[in-house]
């Protein structure tokens, strides 16, 4: 799943592309935890289901990305992949599959500390929809 | 942001005048070297931003180290009216009380040159750093809940330290107001075993040794001399603090309306100073603050005890001892001057240091001569600075600083720069042991990545914010 990574002086700036909104927010997650992590090195084990709200698409995208950032920094569970279930305007369901982070096995690249709302976006476009997202490093 | 908004008061200070929604001006204390080298960075629209919030006083400020953040700019500071005025968690930034503390010792740099990479190595392998790093404490909830409420005062009555090192604290390493039960399951969570960790990123643990004196009087004050080998500690508040900011910044981007006024940007999301909401951050985030200052307490104790432990020498010889401990991503209630009368305001200072003056009753009887010791550390392998706190700073700048050398290329670019290069080799030629847990840490933390720490200062001491008293030179950092 592509994502660029776009340039911020003191923070890490990410914009994802895809045909549906689902894809989108599942590319987003992708990101997040490649940025995070090698991706390779991570089993999809075990499988949890989230459910997010927020008030539009960027403040949802948001609210998305720190649940599934909340499940590495607080519970150190990696994903390995994410398939969203449902979008509403209002609401997110998504399947997530991944591991508990083993120190002999998994190498951290980065750490994120947080998805900030700094220019966050959900935009339609010809193609498809595009989101950028700003995460503080 | 074109230049042409800018209008130069005078050498080390830009003006960008109030227009449209802005309340107040912004004021960027600056030089034309850092200026020019500013092209690109939306800093300056960050500073007019954070000028449109309700209750902002006198100016939005910046200081010379200023660069984008997210919402406010990092070196930004900002004071609000205790009844119009509001908080705003991303103004004080997700590592809340990130500071710096910086200890001397009896040693002298040439002691210790045969065995600095024993000393760096036993440090890195002590020390705990690095991603999400956990420390060698486990805190139960009661604990926990101590830590956030005593701050400091909680290592120090648990064996870490010792009640000297609380005075020399800025606030004594307490914040008061902190209530844990304002902090959430999750940032509780997070908090219970990263105590005495180092964390990633820009955080360090440098061994340096003082270069050069500036200001015989304030070092003597300082009990700085030429030689000496010094310790600066820069963390925060860890998994815990960043939690604490994202809980609230979320719950205030849910009632953004309340505000009254359309914000220029999400991140900017705040709260009525005596609104329900506000309070409940203040006393949370008091908390984080508290956490951090424990934090950096057991990081000391930790690292005085390597010291002894790898040179072989007595907890007297080696002397170490803390001169002080500052934070600078905070908002405090603080009395201040406002055109010539004290008000209580609440001084967001992100990315900025507190740099009170001579006299000023928070500070140590020791220092009240000489002024507050504003720490500045700079880039890798740079060494720091010890400033003094000016009647200036407190009067045009809600007595404060700058906290650092300042980004000035995106990590993205640092990685880019660095192919084919062995940083740990070019620091070795610069004098610098470094040792380092991410791989990636040092090369998006490359000198070049950001400002001319000695171009920094300089605004901040000709600007009159802060005085120099000494420079410090990097002997050897680990870093997360």
């Amino acid at each position: 799943m592509p994502y660029r990574i776009f340039d911020h002086t003191a923070d890490l700036g990410v914009e994802v592309s895809a045909a549906s909104v689902e894809e989108l927010y599942a590319a987003a997650a992708f990101a997040l935890f490649d940025l995070l992590t090698d991706l390779s090195t991570v089993r999809a084990g075990i499988s949890r289901e989230i459910v997010v709200a927020g008030e539009d698409p960027a403040d949802l995208l948001i609210n998305f990305l720190r649940e599934i950032l909340y499940l590495w920094n607080g519970e150190r569970f990696l994903i390995k992949s994410c398939s969203v279930r449902e979008v509403t305007p209002q609401g997110i369901k998504a399947l997530l599959r991944g591991e508990f982070f083993d120190t002999a096995r998994h190498g951290i690249k980065a750490e994120i500390k947080a998805v900030t709302y700094h220019r966050a976006s959900v935009c339609e476009t010809k193609k498809g929809f595009v989101a950028k997202v700003v995460f503080d490093v | 942001m074109s230049e042409k908004r800018f209008r130069k008061i005078d050498e080390w200070r830009w003006e960008i005048p109030a227009e449209g929604g802005m309340r107040v001006p912004g004021i960027i204390y600056t030089s034309e070297a850092l200026m020019q080298g500013m092209g690109g960075d939306e800093g300056p629209k960050q500073v007019a931003n954070v000028a449109h919030l309700p209750g902002i006083v006198t100016a939005s400020l910046a200081m010379p180290d200023m660069h984008w953040g997210y919402g406010f700019p990092i070196g930004g500071v900002a004071a609000f009216d205790m009844e119009e005025g509001i908080v705003s968690p991303g103004g004080v930034g997700y590592d809340i009380n990130c500071g710096c503390r910086l200890m001397a010792t009896r040693l002298h740099a040439e002691e210790i040159r045969d065995r600095l990479q024993t000393l760096v190595t036993a440090l890195f392998q002590n020390i705990p750093s690095g991603v999400g790093s956990r420390g060698a404490l486990k805190l139960s909830a009661k604990d926990e809940r101590q830590v956030l409420t005593e701050g400091a005062a909680w290592a120090v009555r648990h064996g870490y330290g010792s009640d000297a090192d609380l005075e020399m604290t800025e606030d004594n390493g307490v914040m008061a107001g902190a209530d844990p039960d304002k902090v959430s399951d999750r940032a509780l969570e997070r908090g219970k075993d990263q105590l005495g960790t180092l964390g990633s990123g820009n955080h360090f643990l440098e061994i340096e040794a003082v270069e050069e004196i500036f200001d015989t009087a304030a070092a003597a004050a300082f009990g700085l001399e030429k030689g000496q080998i010094c310790v600066m500690i820069h963390s925060g508040s860890r998994g815990l603090g960043y939690q604490v900011c994202d809980d609230y910044l979320a719950r205030m981007v849910k009632h953004i309306d309340e505000i009254g006024i359309p914000l220029p940007d999400r991140q900017l999301a705040c709260a009525r100073l005596s609104s329900g909401r506000g309070k409940e951050y203040l006393a949370a985030m008091a908390c984080a603050a508290n956490y951090a200052w424990a934090n950096r307490q057991l990081l000391m104790h930790r690292t005085r005890e390597v010291f002894e432990e790898a040179l072989g020498i007595s907890p007297r010889e080696l002397g170490m001892r803390l001169l002080y401990d500052i934070c600078h991503n905070i908002a405090k209630i603080e009395t201040l001057p406002v055109a010539g009368k004290d008000t209580r305001l609440c001084v967001h200072r992100k990315g900025a240091t507190r740099a009170f003056p001579p006299g000023h009753a928070a500070l140590p009887p020791a220092y009240r001569k000489a002024g507050q010791p504003v720490l500045i550390p700079g880039d890798m392998g740079s060494g720091s600075y010890v400033l003094a706190g000016t009647q200036r700073a407190f009067t045009d700048t809600f007595g404060s600083a700058c906290h650092g050398a300042g980004r000035v290329m995106s990590r993205t670019r640092a990685m880019k720069s660095c192919r084919g290069r062995s940083i740990v080799r070019e620091m070795a030629q610069r004098g610098v042991i470094v040792m380092a847990s991410g791989k990636g840490t040092l090369l998006e933390e490359i000198p070049e990545a950001y400002k001319d720490l000695d171009e920094v200062v300089e605004v901040v001491h000709s600007a009159g914010l802060s005085t120099k008293v000494a420079r410090l030179r990097t002997l050897g950092c680990i870093k997360g």
